[in-house]
């Protein structure tokens, strides 16, 4: 669970959005950061590769507010989605409090989205955590690109693939265009410190 | 893994922080678990740090190094030590979960700052080592 600080009154939260590489995680994140850049008083950390991919995570932390007399800082981290930075993945993983899996709406995606959310649950699984019962909400990104004429999963398609069995609370989205991204960011911030709630008591 | 630490331990480890480490010179120290969350930080006032992001960072760059280790057969790296023009960072590994990250300027020596770290570690680990359950 999150780091609780008895003597500061402070809660540590973190909450990592995980998913295919070029899914739109760190798209997320920067909307996040642009949009709320007034409240967010430090930079958001990213450790990129020359391509411009995330490398090791992105990180970016803002504060809440007061929750039962308690500070609570959330941290939103990205994970590298590329298959080969497994090792990279888990270690982000470590103290998760909430999971965003960002799924790529394209058609030609459909398969990495499946393997990226086994792989997920193999990797907390590595920590004792099952993906039923962490706090988790699900996003189809990209729903933008339907403009472009681009073949996109139908809705339907995407919650029999990925949420049939989870049945989390999902959100069509556009990144790059702020869609649905901080509904996302809500969902998921509320119903972890719900759950944190639960544990505080 | 889940862990908590009482106010009475949290002010030791402070203490410890404190006499070993600020009073002797160093800038900054803080105490992070490895999922990159902070469990105690001090400073002598002189600068303040964006802290979070560096402890976020601290725990992915000792993961990463951990594994490096482990390529070449060494079962891990207990510290690790960048070296600035003004500043310098050192990091130390306390328990499995813990590590204890000093920022300091060129006024100490490498040296001297390893024993004072060491010392504080040594004082830590009595605290920290019960705690680990996982």
């Amino acid at each position: 669970m999150a780091f609780v600080n008895l003597k500061n009154k402070e809660i540590q939260v973190k909450i990592v959005y995980y998913g295919p590489g070029r899914g739109g995680k760190t798209s997320n994140l920067e909307y996040v950061y642009k949009k709320f850049a007034k409240r967010i008083n430090t930079e958001m950390v990213t450790v990129k590769t020359h391509g411009d991919r995330t490398l090791f995570f992105d990180f970016l932390p803002f504060d809440i507010g007061i929750v039962n007399g308690y500070d609570v800082k959330i941290q939103l981290y990205t994970v590298p989605g590329q298959v080969k930075y497994n090792a990279t993945r888990r270690l982000v993983l470590r103290g998760v409090d909430g999971i965003v899996f960002v799924a790529d709406a394209m058609a030609v995606r459909r398969e990495k989205n499946i393997l990226a959310l086994k792989n997920l649950q193999e990797n907390l699984a590595t920590y004792k955590k099952s993906i039923f019962r962490i706090p988790f909400v699900i996003q189809y990104n990209k729903i933008d690109l339907k403009e472009q004429g681009i073949p996109l999963l139908p809705l339907k398609t995407l919650e029999k693939d990925l949420n049939s069995q989870l049945k989390l609370p999902s959100f069509v989205a556009s990144a790059v265009l702020g869609t649905n991204v901080i509904e996302t960011l809500k969902r998921i911030i509320s119903m972890t410190v719900a759950s944190i709630k639960k544990d505080l008591k | 893994m889940s862990y908590t630490l009482g106010q009475k331990q949290l002010d030791k480890i402070e203490d410890i922080l404190k006499q070993d480490l600020i009073d002797n010179g160093v800038r900054c120290v803080f105490l992070i678990d490895m999922a990159g969350n902070i469990v105690a930080n001090l400073d002598n006032g002189e600068k303040q740090h964006d802290i979070y992001s560096l402890a976020a960072l601290a725990a992915g760059n000792f993961g990463a190094v951990s594994a490096m280790a482990k390529i070449i057969g060494e079962n891990e790296f207990s510290l690790l030590f960048h070296k600035g023009k003004t500043e310098n960072i050192h990091f130390n590994k306390i328990t499995t979960e813990f590590l204890l990250i000093t920022i300091f300027g060129n006024d100490i020596s490498l040296g001297f700052l390893r024993l004072k770290v060491s010392e504080s570690v040594e004082q830590l680990k009595a605290i920290l080592e019960p705690l680990v359950s996982l």
